[in-house]
């Protein structure tokens, strides 16, 4: 969270919409723990991260998707027998997400 | 339009005061009116309980419990009731504790010095540099250094020994036995996690002999110091003496510093 307030701060005072998406659970093998945070603003531009660059492209969709309809969502990234998922984890495991409006 | 959390949130991250976010990440149907996702609290020890997930008595319990978690530096997920029962699944949150930065304490303002205050502001430590030389320990030579201070080590450490726990760090890199003899054992005497000094074997030895004559015991110098400091990757200059260092303070605290240390290629345990 520390590490994209700076970028955060500055798209704010650009009037820039922001959504946030943090890591809330991972089950089996996940790159970042429960707690890291990618900030999206409303041009779509990232700060931070919630896995090694696995699935912070569809997380972009859905923090743009959350900006449009202004509600906060969980949403999971994983492999899935029942594929389920549509974007995963290279290391096999489950990131589970929170995203949602910045505006708390 | 951020809001009133978000604001106070930032200015405790900022500071560096501990601060708690409490997220609520699932919730049943049927309360999820009144309890929305991603309902807060934000947490702050001596301070009121900003936000609300819907209900006072889930408010009470859930603040109670997020406060506890905050001060063992503890983040995760707890299940509630609608009104904070326990043993219940309608409502998940997830506790986030943000605990102040962890501190690395430099003894020596040498250039290994000013290469380890680079690299250990890349991951998040709060950093001083210590020597009794005012020549040596000044602002323009440490621009990266939150502090820079002129004072021997074992005067300075009696002041901030009890601050320092588990995931703080003293680096002794004086290369001076009357500046790192009363650094170590000053530092034996608070709860550091991470405790190295810098010297060849030879210097090692030289000064293991005195410390003992100062008062370590030979169990407790086993037990805690890192001397000669840093993981063996065959550094040379002072960056790659300050990698190795911040490598093994990462080695200390997350428990992988007993023997031997192996490259990631030659083991088959969990990489994350």
């Amino acid at each position: 969270m520390r590490e994209i307030l700076s970028t955060v701060d500055t798209w704010l005072a650009e009037g820039k919409r922001v959504a946030i998406a943090r890591v809330i659970g991972v089950e089996q093998s996940g790159p970042r723990d429960p707690g890291a945070t990618m900030a999206v603003n409303e041009d779509g531009e990232v700060a931070g991260s919630v896995s090694g660059g696995c699935v912070e492209g569809a997380v972009v969709i859905e923090a743009l998707d959350v900006l449009a309809t202004g509600v906060a969502r969980r949403c999971s990234f994983g492999y899935s027998d029942d594929q389920a998922f549509a974007v995963g984890l290279t290391c096999g495991g489950t990131v589970h997400l929170l995203v949602e409006p910045l505006d708390w | 339009m951020s809001g009133e959390i978000f604001q106070e949130l930032r200015r405790c991250l900022l500071s560096g005061e501990p601060v708690g976010l409490v997220l609520v990440t699932r919730v049943a149907d049927e309360v999820a009116a009144l309890t929305p996702l991603a309902s807060k609290l934000l947490i702050r020890p001596g301070a009121t309980v900003l936000g609300s997930l819907g209900e006072p008595e889930l408010d009470r319990v859930v603040s109670r419990d997020a406060l506890a978690m905050l001060e063992r530096g503890v983040s995760g997920t707890r299940h509630y009731g609608s009104r904070g029962e326990a043993r219940r699944e309608e409502i998940e949150v997830f506790v986030e504790s943000f605990v102040s930065p962890p501190k690395l304490i430099i003894f020596g303002a040498v250039d290994f010095s000013r290469a380890l205050v680079e690299v250990a502001k890349v991951l998040g430590f709060v950093v001083t540099i210590c020597d009794a030389r005012p020549v040596f320990a000044t602002r323009a030579r440490f621009p990266l250094a939150d502090e820079v201070v002129v004072d021997w080590p074992d005067h300075y450490l009696e002041e901030v020994g009890p601050t320092l726990g588990a995931r703080d760090a003293v680096c002794v890199l004086t290369h001076d036995t009357k500046f790192d003899v009363p650094a170590i054992i000053g530092a034996l005497s608070s709860n550091v996690g991470y405790l190295g000094a810098m010297g060849s074997r030879r210097t090692h030895e030289k000064r293991w002999e005195r410390l003992l004559e100062a008062g370590a015991s030979e169990d407790e110098l086993r037990a805690r110091l890192m001397s000669p400091i840093g993981l063996d990757v065959g550094a040379r200059t002072p960056e790659e003496t300050a990698v190795s260092i911040c490598a093994e303070i990462i080695a200390v605290r997350s428990g992988r510093a007993k023997g031997a240390m192996s490259s990631l290629r030659d083991g088959s345990g969990p990489i994350h």
